[in-house]
Formats: C-alpha cells, sequence, structure tokens
C-alpha cells in the first residue's frame, strides 16, 4: 500500500531543498538560467515582488499555462504562489501538480481572517513568519516549510534578518524553558501548545526554515545562512540584476559554502549592479507586505 | 570509523544524526581535503541536478569518481543513488536510472519494502524519487517493487536507495552500510 500526501513526505520534500536556492522566474528562458546556475527549485510567478510593487492593484495566481511550461522545461521541483487563504486557487495548483505551494503575502490576501487548511492537500505547503508564534500558527495549519517574510521586492534584507533572528531568539528561548512554563509562553506566542512542546523537545522548529524577502546579494545569501536559514528564496534579486545567469550561479556557491569569504568575494567579482531597493522606512504601512496574514 | 557525508546540499544532517547513532564518527565534505581519512562516503538526498553541479564545481566529481573505482564503499540515497548510477556523473553502478520516476512530489508516498535477505520488513519513504529500471551484474537488485521497479540495489562497494532511510528511526541500511561495506573493506586494506 503506498501512501501519498504524509506529513513525513511533504516536510520530507522541503528537507532535500536544505541548503539550496530557489528563485523566482516569470518564464521558461528564466527557469533554465536557474536551473543551469543550480537552483533546488524554481518559484514560477508572472512577476517578481519588485514588480508587483512597482504595478499595484490585486496580485493573484499567475496563469496556469505559464506554470504548466515551465514544469515542463526544468526538471527541478517547480512551486507556485496563492493568496493568502485562496483555497480555489490552491486546488488549482495542487490539480496542475506542483510540487510546492507558496501561501504568501507577496500577493493580494483573499481573506484577511484564516489561512488555508494546509493539511488537507495532498501538495506541500511553504509560509512566511515573523515570529516563532506566526511559524507554530502556520505549521498547525498544516505548512511543512517555513521562510522568513523579509520585506518581499525591496533588495534589502533588514526585514529578513529581523525576523531569522527573532524565530531563532524564540526558540533558544522556548528550549531552555521549564516544561511548567511552557502552556503560558504557548498563550504568549498564540501558538498551540503541542507545537511550542516539540520545539521544547527538539530545540528547533519541526520543519526547515528559508531566509525569504529581501536577499539581493550572495554576501545577502551568506549572512542569512550564517544567522540559520536552512537555504535561501531569492525574489526579485536575480532577473533585476545586470547579469541574471553570473548572479544565481554566484547566489547558489554563496550559500553552499557561507562562510569561504574568500570563494564568495570570487564569485561576488564584477556581478554588475544589483537591484536597485527600497528603504523600508520609506514604505507606508499599507506597502508593507510582511504585515499580511499573520 | 570515519564516514563522509556530502554536504554541497541536501538532506545532510539526517545522515550525519543517523551515522552518529550508528557509534561513527561522520563529517561533512565539502571539498576535496575532506575526502583524506575516511573510511566511507554517503551521498544524500536532495536535487540531484544541482548536487552535480556543484560537484563539477568544486571540483569532486572525478575525485570521488576515482574512488568508487578504487573500491571505496560508498552509499547514496535518492540523489545519491541518481550521480552513483549515471555513467556521465559517478558511473559507480552498472543500471538504467529513470530520475522522479513516481511522478512529482503529489505522488511523493511511503510503503512498507521487503528486502532481500532481511526477515522484517522495512518503511520506505520516497519523495519525488527515481528508480532503476535495471540493473546488470555485478549490480544485485535488494529491493523490487511489485510493479518491477528496483528501488535499493549494491554492486561490490556501492549501496543505493530510492528512499529515504535517513528520515526513518530504523538505522538497518546505515549499518549494513558500516558492517557489510565499510567494516570489511578497513580490514581488508590495513
Amino acid at each position: 500500500m503506498k501512501e501519498t500526501g504524509t506529513t513525513t513526505v511533504k516536510r520530507g520534500m522541503a528537507q532535500m531543498q536544505r541548503g539550496g536556492v530557489i528563485m523566482d522566474v516569470a518564464n521558461v528562458e528564466q527557469a533554465k538560467i536557474a536551473e543551469n546556475a543550480g537552483a533546488v527549485a524554481v518559484m514560477a510567478l508572472e512577476r517578481v515582488p519588485s514588480d508587483i510593487r512597482a504595478a499595484g492593484g490585486v496580485a493573484r495566481m499567475s496563469d496556469p499555462a505559464m506554470i504548466k511550461a515551465i514544469m515542463a522545461a526544468v526538471t527541478i521541483p517547480v512551486m507556485a504562489k496563492v493568496r493568502i487563504g485562496h483555497i480555489a486557487e490552491a486546488r488549482i495548483l495542487e490539480a496542475i501538480g506542483v510540487d510546492y505551494i507558496d501561501e504568501s503575502e507577496v500577493l493580494t490576501p483573499a481573506d484577511d481572517n484564516y489561512h488555508i487548511n494546509k493539511n488537507d492537500y495532498k501538495v506541500p505547503f511553504v509560509c512566511g513568519c515573523r515570529d516563532l508564534g506566526e511559524a507554530l500558527r502556520r505549521i498547525g495549519e498544516g505548512a511543512s516549510m517555513m521562510r522568513t517574510k523579509g520585506e518581499p521586492g525591496t533588495g534589502n534584507i533588514i526585514e529578513a534578518v529581523r525576523h531569522m533572528e527573532k524565530v531563532n531568539e524564540q526558540i533558544g528561548h522556548v528550549k531552555v524553558a521549564d516544561p511548567d512554563q511552557l502552556m503560558t509562553i504557548s498563550r504568549d506566542l498564540k501558538a498551540p501548545y503541542e507545537l511550542v512542546k516539540q520545539v521544547h523537545d527538539l530545540g528547533k522548529l519541526p520543519v526547515v526554515n528559508f531566509a525569504a524577502g529581501g536577499v539581493s546579494t550572495p554576501a545577502d545569501a551568506a549572512l542569512m545562512m550564517n544567522l540559520g536559514a536552512d537555504g535561501i528564496f531569492v525574489g526579485s534579486g536575480i532577473f533585476k540584476s545586470e547579469n541574471p545567469a553570473k548572479f544565481a550561479k554566484a547566489i547558489v556557491t554563496a550559500t553552499a559554502h557561507p562562510t569561504d569569504y574568500a570563494l564568495i568575494a570570487k564569485v561576488s567579482e564584477h556581478l554588475g549592479k544589483p537591484m536597485k531597493g527600497i528603504d523600508i522606512s520609506t514604505l507606508t504601512e499599507d506597502q508593507k507586505m510582511a504585515d499580511r496574514g499573520i | 570509523m570515519k564516514i563522509g557525508v556530502l554536504a554541497l546540499q541536501g538532506a545532510v544532517s539526517e545522515h550525519v544524526d543517523m551515522l552518529t547513532a550508528c557509534g561513527v564518527t561522520a563529517r561533512p565534505v565539502k571539498e576535496q581535503p575532506d575526502l583524506t581519512g575516511l573510511d566511507g562516503l554517503v551521498i544524500p538526498g536532495g536535487e540531484s541536478t544541482t548536487m552535480r553541479k556543484l560537484l563539477v564545481r568544486e571540483q569532486l566529481l572525478s575525485p570521488i569518481k576515482t574512488l568508487v573505482q578504487q573500491g571505496f564503499p560508498i552509499f547514496g540515497t535518492c540523489a545519491g543513488l541518481v550521480l552513483l548510477a549515471q555513467p556521465e556523473s559517478l558511473d559507480g553502478l552498472n543500471g538504467t536510472v529513470v530520475r522522479n520516476g513516481f511522478g512529482r512530489q503529489r505522488e511523493s508516498f511511503e510503503t512498507a519494502l521487503t528486502v532481500k535477505g532481511w526477515s522484517k520488513p522495512y518503511h520506505g519513504i520516497f519523495i519525488r524519487a527515481p528508480y532503476l529500471s535495471e540493473v546488470k551484474q555485478p549490480a544485485e537488485a535488494l529491493v523490487t517493487l511489485a510493479d518491477g521497479q528496483i528501488v535499493a540495489a549494491q554492486q561490490k562497494n556501492v549501496l543505493v536507495t530510492s528512499f529515504h532511510p535517513e528520515l526513518t528511526s530504523d538505522p538497518r541500511f546505515h549499518q549494513y552500510f558500516i558492517d557489510q561495506m565499510v567494516a570489511k573493506r578497513s580490514d581488508q586494506v590495513n
């Protein structure tokens, strides 16, 4: 008897991605560049986050034809995004057979009360988080992989750094807490008690946690790996740079060797201009994607 | 006894934990010098395309290929099986590999397996897994599914599984590798 869609195979898929880079791609050509550079997966979406910011309006799931064309063009896994709470978009992606669904704050939320019950799906989900409570609520809903939210499309790493540090600091706190304190911690984090207990026992999240939202240079990728990320999502950074193929390869190398600084220096040479970037303090409250779906 | 785990990408820590639980020293291998002083090597699950590119970039492909030819014990899971069975990669097992043979992630599965010569079943976790459509001498199938796909095999010093023993809490495959392949080879060499 073959059992599909189990927690083990859904979480295991993300475990196999560890130490790798997942790249946002908008067409088949970009997907092939990503695969050639050594990406462990691609995220198929029509507009990268910085273009979504620039365009404004409602950002939705991408055209299934575009996603299917990318699935046919590469052998690495293909991920795609759905709006927070949009169960129909998620079922559509599951029907197409994408390998991972990102319930993402980068798109315009469809539901400001409830996230998708991700336990119900055969396809695994990744979700963003800014702190441990948010991570454990998403895992409680069935997320099989976490990532920092960062501040997508800004080319600014500070929010991803904050979110990674916050999660790890809170894990450290839960790990050394007296078992008698766990219910109160669970109340304060607004997180399920069983998952708080699991973090206490394991000393880490029960799923992998990637860095996302603002990674735009090989050094940014190395920084996030050194802060404890299991791997890296790069959105706008690669295909908004001057030489995407070279840039993508350099980020893969920096992620695989995050403490080999001589090597990172070498691959960072003559990469051309990275994306311009945005200072977070210039964003208005409704321009901050990280505050969506908490 | 020291066993290396190729640490370019993938489920490295799971193998390190399993080997440590089996009582051997596990060491991550990221560059050529890390290969010295090892008694065996594990190639973990991950993305085989990515891992192959990194092996070439780090100039690790030919040194590991040479080790395979010299009879050095190597255990590959999932992506490791792909690399060991591809003639253009590590060329360590005489067989035909079908990548993502069971389909996409939606088709990833768990199932009980019968292993040749083992009395109790083994729990197989298959994630976008490859399989071998055939193996030729001197390679031998260890686990064959009802549909004929070969999902574990051995060729002298090379052991491969399509599934992920490192994601279970059952150390039998790692123990087999340590006792029957690494320890025996060390005896011969010393």
